[in-house]
């Protein structure tokens, strides 16, 4: 089993990380490129950008930004938000992302997850599932459909998901931990790895979610304290939960 | 000339093994022209896409012959993930592809507890952790390194193939970059 991830999310917005970041040792702290770079170091294994405005003239300004992280970033990213049809998905991907994360566009079409994922390999598409009370949401949590959680997950991975990013809309932003019931038995129900997302606050919380799922999401956590990134590994492997040796460039 | 050139077939994102290239300290270009294929210092064929398209493109352009070619004079081709795959005899991806066939051996679906399989993961007896994206794995006699029983790594002659992604593994991988184009 490869080891369990740490995955750093910055909403972007116009070409600036919009929230939540404070840090007074980045010269930029809404620059993503920076940002990542910064996170790079201090050991994130993996990063995801959502693109929360994603309007015509934003995707445009998210592929350049899309295109300078992959220029200096050596580890791997992907991208959410905005990612409609496989027109968006190559744009994101052939501008240097190595994954493409898709919410309400699946759900509408979820054709769309097969047609990406033919193209580019299941590993490149990731179905982010924002889950509430057994059913499936959609604008941002706030819309609940009549999909189960569950079977919209079967479907995904069915149709060529190759990682589930779930988010609990109950625990998003809360900071009282992960809901791990949920996660444990959306991976129970399919053979493809599940981020967890939503609720991390301390050490604790996402130790636990990564004793249930493949990777953590983790935002304000981190974005308060950037710096404290490697502090943080180091608190979770003290917990007993094996991350990837960080490695000294020679 | 540039020290390496990134074998160019249609799919994509060659971008970050550019970038990797670029900071380990050597130029390179992204081509599929056969004659700087062959002439090259330093060879890299990439890993995005599908083997079926790979072979189509590598065909039709006359870069598989090249590499073959090239193997043969002993020039240097470090193979990535699916430029590893291409590098064996054949892939059970796309239904059945015929590959390269520089190496002895063939690619085929893999099982495992999660498919794909993503993430770091300790590469034995390298020592560290890479950074691997895969659903397909090599079944080949030429076996280098393995990951979780798996086999990560071939090497023959002026061919070394590697499942994981180096330009995606952080320092560890910039340091076996480094290493690779050590001689270039």
């Amino acid at each position: 089993m490869p080891l369990p991830r740490l995955i750093p999310c910055l909403d972007v917005a116009n070409g600036r990380v919009v929230k939540g970041v404070s840090f007074v040792g980045l010269r930029d702290v809404g620059d993503p490129v920076e940002l990542a770079t910064f996170y790079s170091a201090g050991g994130a294994d993996e990063l995801v950008f959502l693109d929360i405005a994603a309007t015509p003239d934003d995707t445009q300004t998210m592929t350049s930004v899309v295109a300078e992280v992959a220029d200096v970033l050596e580890i791997p990213f992907t991208v959410g938000g905005g990612v409609r049809s496989v027109a968006d998905a190559s744009r994101i991907i052939e501008a240097g992302a190595d994954r493409v994360s898709l919410n309400s566009a699946a759900l509408a079409d979820p054709s769309l997850i097969g047609a990406i994922a033919q193209r580019y390999g299941s590993q490149a598409v990731v179905v982010a599932i924002d889950a509430g009370d057994g059913v499936v949401h959609t604008h941002g949590g706030r819309v609940a459909t009549a999909t189960p959680t569950l079977q919209w997950a079967v479907e995904a991975a069915e149709r060529g998901a190759g990682e589930i990013l779930l988010t609990s809309i109950r625990q998003d932003g809360q900071r009282t931990g992960f809901d791990l019931e949920l996660t444990a038995a959306v991976r129970g129900s399919i053979s493809i790895p599940v981020i967890a997302s939503g609720g991390a606050g301390s050490a604790q919380h996402v130790a636990d979610a990564l004793r249930v799922a493949d990777a953590a999401l983790v935002a304000s956590i981190v974005h308060e304290n950037p710096a404290g990134l490697p502090g943080l590994r180091r608190e979770i492997e003290s917990l007993g939960v094996h991350l990837r040796p960080l490695k000294e460039r020679i | 000339m540039s020290d390496v050139v990134i074998v160019d077939y249609g799919a994509g994102n060659t971008r970050s093994v550019r970038a990797a290239i670029t900071h380990v300290g050597k130029s390179s270009d992204v081509s599929a022209d056969p004659a700087a294929i062959v002439a090259a210092p330093y060879v890299v064929l990439p890993g995005v896409g599908s083997a079926r398209s790979a072979m189509v493109h590598l065909n039709e352009t006359g870069a598989a012959g090249a590499l073959r070619e090239r193997f043969q004079r002993g020039g240097a081709i470090l193979g990535i993930c699916l430029g590893m795959q291409l590098a064996l005899a054949s892939s059970e991806e796309d239904g059945g592809v015929r590959c390269l066939g520089l190496l002895e051996g063939k690619v085929v679906r893999l099982v495992a507890d999660r498919v794909p399989r993503l993430g770091w993961a300790m590469v034995d007896p390298w020592g560290d952790a890479y950074y691997f994206a895969h659903s397909f794995v090599a079944d080949a006699p030429d076996e280098v390194a393995t990951s979780d029983g798996l086999t990560v790594a071939v090497e023959r002659g002026s061919f070394l193939g590697v499942q994981f992604h180096p330009e995606k593994s952080g320092d560890a991988g910039l340091n076996f970059l480094g290493q690779c184009l050590s001689l270039v």
